[in-house]
């Protein structure tokens, strides 16, 4: 047997127990040690449940039936405990939120420890040293409120990495990072791969942020299967990624927009590592010539002023907003972008009157409306929370949909019209009868979505649309979002994803440390260098390309691009 | 933020003694104020009590709230307890001496006597508990549950509970804004039948939510190999020094005072009516 083997499936599957099918079938892969491999996927192929297969909670946590074998570190997984696979696969889960369970980062490193009876003085002297080697240990103390989002994940890492696993698997890791911290995550990752030589899974369905450092496999899966178990140059060389709906990197969409060949030898894994022939350069240059258009028209009517809102919480500077102005155009479609903890959620709940600024003042459609309550202001301006179950308190889609009306008696015939006028809007009709927990989680947004629309607010803003959705989910809540602004609905989305403001957004407002640092054109904010440094952004690979091929106007190059890609994705090409 | 039940760190001689020795001596001490009504004692224990406060450096203002919430209490019983049994004292005491009124609500100075004996003990114990609570690390607090022989899996749940509490509070901030965007109307505008229905939209959500978050924590604690072994060690765990043992020693010496008390007194009443 194959020592270098750490784990390997043969025709694996499984079945939990309350499905009528099985999640996983004829699951063939091998891992060994040293190896880097990305796992990916849309939402609902299988892996997540490949990952709790890997780590153990199935079948321990979760039951269901098995088929076939998994052996780790050659032994059959059925035959050992969840401690045993513990020390073997370490996982640093996707809400690094949920996993830290110390109250101080120093106790969240030590916790596998202490469950091991690990005594003193060692205990204090190895999480002193995984502290080290993840760059937290000036945070020892630190309670994890006081943490950004990178360094939990750090702090998760080194919680992981305390136990000496052979294999460290990341699952998506990229889901609650900024751009630019997502950067640093891959090449945290690398980085500690390549000093301890442990074995890397990572799984993300981000692939352009993953490749950012290059891994030795994607492994695809999609409807429960692995579909590819190749090298990334040659995944991306062929269309099963498109197939599978998962997101190609940009370059590779622009690439293929200008009828540019994608071959293995020309290494398209990264922006980095692409190798384009003059021809290539040549018909992606023509290509940029012949698309582009005007801009369209701009629009006048004002919805929302702000004058220099100000705002702090009682417990001090995050998150708090100093000195806004802006405007908000009637039936705009703009993104408010930052990184945590830059005001864009405070900005939302002061101008929702969740929160009373300690100065300015917020005019809408011209008159100063401070003085209206929150539940006035609903009428106006609604906002969508980013977890829709942390709205949603009726059993059913109908009830809930109808609570703010039935809480303003509204006439009952009155209401009926009106929910049926917002489920249909929201493709809910049909369902209408339903249970809310027989719903998907982009279903349930949508619900959350109707119960606001409902009220016939002149504008809804919507805390992160898609956080933790895969492309095909990302593209129909956010097609669903344009179609509710072509009917006259001014659209704001509070984000820190790049491809959304970028894609959907025709403006976007940047917050830094509580103030706005940038206010312009979607493609002039991802282009700008100082403004991606302060935010937390990271520049799109598109203006890379722009460079290798020569395109001195990078900025005009992304604008074009998008202006393509809108009309190609909405059937006009 | 207010915070209802927490853990605040500053440094001071009673944030440094072991979670342990606090605990014990919260025990003592309660212990002892429990079960005397001897007025000379419990006013001593009351005045230690406010001393101790100000050297672990605690600000009234910071536990407000909570003390607060429990002084209402206190004035409820106070009211009850006389409404119910108004002449409990003369009971105890075995004398009646009527201050004014008659009948059944007429005022004893042993009722009185009573009655403050009632408020000392709150006072005595009360500040203490808080001082335990604001002092003592929520892990630290696990560790020493674990340590006077409770299973580590409750005494965890308990340090994850009060680690969780900011989170809740803040969800529950966020989940009530939202909801009276939707018209549920929170403020005194409504009736208290209507608030507590509102209530009951704003807690479903809170409570699936939360139901969300326990199963990704209890997996995560079990990747982590919790329960593995029936012991487990704890990082806070701090050995005992000179100063725990002298803490311990001098809450010992409460209940000591207190038993020989009880003993001159003949009962746990002291009597200065005699």
């Amino acid at each position: 047997m194959d020592r270098d083997i750490l784990l390997q499936f043969t025709d694996f599957g499984f079945q939990y127990k309350a499905q009528s099918k099985p999640t996983l079938y004829d699951i063939n892969l091998t891992l060994r040690r040293g190896e880097r491999i990305l796992i990916a996927g849309p939402s609902g192929s299988g892996k997540s449940t490949l990952v709790h297969c890997i780590n153990g909670l199935i079948p321990f946590s979760y039951k269901g039936s098995v088929t076939g074998s998994l052996k780790i570190k050659g032994r059959e997984s059925r035959d050992m405990s969840l401690f045993e696979i513990s020390h073997t696969v370490g996982t640093v889960l996707q809400d690094s939120d949920a996993q830290f369970v110390g109250m101080t980062v120093a106790e969240d490193i030590a916790f596998a420890l202490e469950n091991d009876c690990v005594g003193e003085p060692m205990l204090h002297d190895r999480v002193a040293e995984a502290a080290k080697l993840v760059n937290v240990n000036d945070y020892l103390s630190h309670a994890p409120g006081e943490l950004s989002g990178g360094q939990k994940q750090r702090v998760s890492l080194a919680g992981v990495l305390i136990d000496d696993v052979d294999i460290l698997m990341f699952d998506e890791p990229l889901a609650n990072l900024d751009p630019a911290t997502g950067k640093q995550a891959i090449e945290l990752i690398d980085d500690m791969q390549k000093r301890t030589g442990t074995t890397v899974i990572i799984v993300e369905h981000r692939i352009e942020d993953v490749l950012h450092r290059s891994v030795d496999r994607v492994v695809l899966m999609d409807k429960g299967r692995i579909v590819a178990d190749v090298p990334a140059d040659e995944l991306l060389s062929g269309t099963l990624l498109e197939e599978c709906g998962i997101r190609e990197p940009l370059y590779i969409t622009a690439l293929k927009y200008a009828n540019v060949p994608i071959t293995q030898d020309k290494h398209p894994a990264s922006i980095d590592t692409i190798r384009l022939t003059d021809e290539d350069k040549r018909k992606v240059v023509e290509w940029y010539r012949n698309t582009g258009e005007d801009e369209p028209e701009g629009l006048t009517e004002q919805l929302v002023r702000t004058e220099s809102l100000s705002f702090t919480y009682d417990g001090g500077t995050n998150r708090s907003i100093n000195d806004i102005s802006l405007e908000i155009k009637k039936g705009e479609m703009a993104a408010i972008i930052g990184k945590n903890g830059a005001g864009k959620s405070s900005f939302a709940k002061v101008l929702c009157g969740f929160e009373t600024q300690s100065a300015g003042s917020i005019y809408y459609m011209g008159y100063e409306i401070t003085p209206m309550s929150i539940k006035e202001r609903a009428e106006h301006i609604g906002y969508v929370m980013q977890n829709p179950n942390e709205m949603i308190s009726k059993v059913f889609i109908y009830d809930e949909v109808a609570m703010g009306l039935k809480l303003r008696g509204v006439p009952e015939s009155e209401i009926d019209e009106r929910v049926e006028k917002a489920l249909r809007i929201c493709g809910l009709w049909r369902m209408r009868k339903w249970p809310v927990s027989a719903l998907s989680y982009g279903q349930k947004k949508r619900v959350t979505i109707a119960s606001i629309l409902v009220l016939d607010p002149e504008m809804i803003i919507l805390d992160e649309p898609t956080a933790g959705q895969d492309y095909r989910h990302y593209t129909e809540i956010m097609e669903f979002l344009l179609d509710l602004n072509a009917r006259g609905i001014t659209v704001i989305m509070i984000t820190h994803d790049m491809h959304l403001m970028l894609e959907y957004a025709d403006r976007a407002i940047v917050f830094s440390d509580g103030r706005k640092i940038a206010d312009d054109k979607s493609y002039n904010i991802l282009t700008n260098g100082d403004v991606i440094n302060k935010a937390s952004l990271k520049e799109t690979s598109l203006y890379e390309l722009a460079g290798i091929c020569g395109i001195d106007d990078g900025t005009d190059f992304v604008r074009h691009f998008i202006g393509y890609e809108r009309k190609h994705k909405r059937g006009q090409l | 933020m207010n915070n209802i039940f927490n853990y605040i760190d500053k440094p001071s001689p009673i944030h440094r003694l072991s979670g342990a020795t606090k605990f014990i001596c919260l025990m003592l001490w309660s212990f002892a104020a429990m079960s005397t009504y001897d007025t000379r004692m419990l006013a001593g224990l009351v005045i230690f009590g406010v001393v101790l406060f100000r050297v672990g450096n605690i600000r009234i203002k910071e536990v407000s709230f909570v003390f607060g919430f429990m002084a209402f209490f206190l004035v409820v019983n106070t009211v009850m307890l006389y409404v119910f049994a108004p002449h409990h004292g003369s009971e105890i005491y075995g004398t009646s001496t009527v201050l004014f009124g008659s009948g059944r609500f007429s005022v004893t100075a042993e009722q009185l006597f009573y009655q403050l004996n009632y408020t000392l003990k709150f006072f005595a114990t009360i500040p203490v508990v808080l001082l335990f609570v604001s002092t003592t690390n929520p892990s630290e607090f696990a560790a020493s549950l674990n340590k006077i022989g409770i299973k580590y899996s409750v005494a965890y749940s308990v340090a994850l509970a009060l680690r969780y509490i900011p989170d809740i509070q803040s969800q529950y901030r966020d989940i009530s804004q939202a909801s009276q965007a939707r018209g549920i109307e929170m403020s005194k505008k409504a009736s208290f039948i209507d608030r507590l229905k509102a209530a009951s939209d704003i807690l479903i959500p809170l409570i699936l939510t939360s139901v969300d978050r326990i199963e990704v924590i209890s997996n995560a604690m079990e990747l982590r190999c919790f329960g593995k072994n029936k012991k487990r060690t704890w990082y806070t765990e701090r050995p005992f020094t000179p100063a725990d043992i002298i803490a311990m020693v001098l809450c010992g010496l409460l209940i000591a005072l207190s038993t020989w008390l009880t003993c001159l007194n003949g009962g746990r009443y002291y009597n200065p009516f005699k």
